[in-house]
């Protein structure tokens, strides 16, 4: 038994040292709490809880004591979905309605027969890595390069290539942003899922110049100006940019679109996009 | 030699001559890691200060009056490191009660004091080097007081390297080590300064 006391001793010793600073810690911790914000730690349990800084902060409990501040919207988890948001809006006491989640949308439709072609290229199969080389293949420059660097970062694989042309499923879409972050022509954008009006394209060319480099490239005639009641869509350095705080949603300026670059995202249809264009082409559309 | 010139003169030798980073190398860690503005590492400073202090008296009580009786002085640094877990653990959560802006910017480096080397390295040199428990309390206060001046050094003169022309490959870290190396040179010149008189 003797041989055994300086082992008992140590478990002995150790054990209460730790037991007593437990308890001088128990009572340390009752004096020096800090009242929280019951909505803080409500908004914590609610949200997805992966710490992924989606949200833009550091960590779940940063996000959750921004949202009860009011730094933060209560959408921007986009791991934890619309059941997220939902609950959030309940805690913060906002409507759901006014929380849209945000997807990625490809503002281009520069698929390969309406885009003109410069050169062969044949060298890194690199979105990023084309686009540095002599502004890249296409004469558009602003417009999908179709290497897919977006769907090697998508790890949800919402995105897929179509005809050289990203496209992003809306259902799996998480709004996660890293599509937005990798795209080097700057083409993808975080849009509210309710903007079903939607300008695709981002070619700064006007006039003759932009429909030599593509079919559906927007020239900047400035229809879409005239027919929006809400004045929410402007022409900025030669291409149609809509406000989607201020758009209504109407879908005026689709109709009166020459080039068809103005769409209704979840009516269009390819095909009759593409032979309306070769029809306005045929008829010779007012350039300025 | 008079006993209060004697005590006057170690407190010195801790803060100078026995730098616990210029001249011992011990708590390099929040030196570099902390030292980005004054503002907060005179705050990292004054946490040290407080855990290092604290944590040479409990320590000292732990080894002569729960340690040594039992003969498990080979325990010392699990015992010393379970305290200065504990002590860190209160600062803590004072801090995050009197001062959440100070709480918020020691961050991670807050709970890593309890990894500081330079508060298990007080404490152990405590014993090795006999003392009692005046001269624990004082070694552990004033070389934390070392530490802090060390630590607001260096914020002072990174807050000056901010807006000063560096070369490119020694911008941020490279440069931080490079000063580090300079002042502990610097504090070199301090080592015999107590020589004649101690």
């Amino acid at each position: 038994m003797a041989q055994y006391l300086p082992i008992i001793y140590a478990v002995l010793a150790l054990g209460g040292l730790g037991i007593l600073f437990g308890i001088v810690l128990g009572l340390a911790d009752k004096k020096f709490a800090v009242e929280v914000d019951e909505r803080v730690s409500a908004v914590r349990a609610a949200v997805a809880g992966a710490n992924c800084g989606a949200c833009g902060y550091a960590g779940c409990d940063a996000y959750a004591a921004a949202v009860v501040r009011g730094d933060a919207k209560a959408n921007a988890c986009t791991p934890g979905g619309a059941k997220t948001v939902k609950a959030i809006a309940a805690i913060m006491g906002v409507s759901a309605e006014a929380l849209e989640p945000m997807v990625a949308r490809v503002r281009c439709q520069g698929t390969c027969e309406r885009v003109t072609t410069r050169y062969e290229y044949s060298g890194v199969p690199s979105c990023r890595a084309v686009s540095g080389i002599a502004g890249g293949p296409n004469a558009c420059e602003f417009g999908c390069v179709g290497y897919g660097e977006c769907l090697s970062v998508c790890a949800f694989g919402a995105i897929s290539m179509v005809d050289g042309i990203a496209v992003i499923d809306d259902d799996v879409c998480t709004g996660c942003g890293m599509c937005v972050d990798i795209c080097p022509r700057n083409i993808i954008a975080m849009l509210p899922k309710d903007q079903t009006v939607v300008v695709m394209c981002r070619n700064e060319a006007t006039g003759k110049r932009a429909v030599l480099q593509c079919k559906t490239a927007c020239v900047g005639c400035k229809r879409c100006e005239k027919a929006c009641d809400s004045e929410s869509i402007k022409v900025v350095k030669g291409v149609a940019v809509i406000d989607e705080t201020t758009c209504t949603r109407c879908g005026a300026c689709i109709p009166v679109c020459p080039m068809h670059c103005i769409v209704n995202f979840y009516e269009r249809n390819m095909e009759d996009v593409a032979l309306v264009t070769a029809q306005a082409e045929l008829n010779d559309i007012e350039i300025p | 030699m008079n006993p209060i010139v004697k005590i006057l003169l170690f407190m010195f030798s801790c803060v100078l001559t026995n730098n616990y980073i210029f001249s011992r190398f011990l708590g390099c860690c929040p030196f570099l890691g902390v030292s980005n503005k004054v503002e907060t590492a005179f705050g990292m400073g004054i946490a040290v200060t407080f855990v290092m202090a604290l944590a040479s008296l409990f320590t000292y009580f732990v080894y002569y009056y729960v340690l040594i009786p039992l003969n498990l002085a080979y325990l010392n640094t699990i015992a010393f490191i379970l305290v200065i877990a504990s002590l860190v653990q209160v600062v803590e959560m004072f801090l995050k009660k009197s001062a959440p802006s100070l709480y918020g910017a020691l961050g991670i480096y807050l709970p890593l004091i309890t990894t500081n080397c330079a508060v298990l390295g007080v404490t152990i040199l405590n014993i090795t080097e006999g003392y009692n428990l005046l001269y624990s309390v004082l070694n552990g206060t004033f070389g934390a007081l070392g530490f802090l001046l060390a630590i607001v050094l260096m914020a002072g003169v990174r807050e000056r390297l901010e807006t000063a022309k560096i070369a490119p490959a020694l911008k941020g870290f490279p440069i931080s080590l490079v000063i580090a190396g300079l002042m502990s040179i610097a504090f070199l010149g301090f080592s015999n300064m107590f020589a004649g008189v101690m």
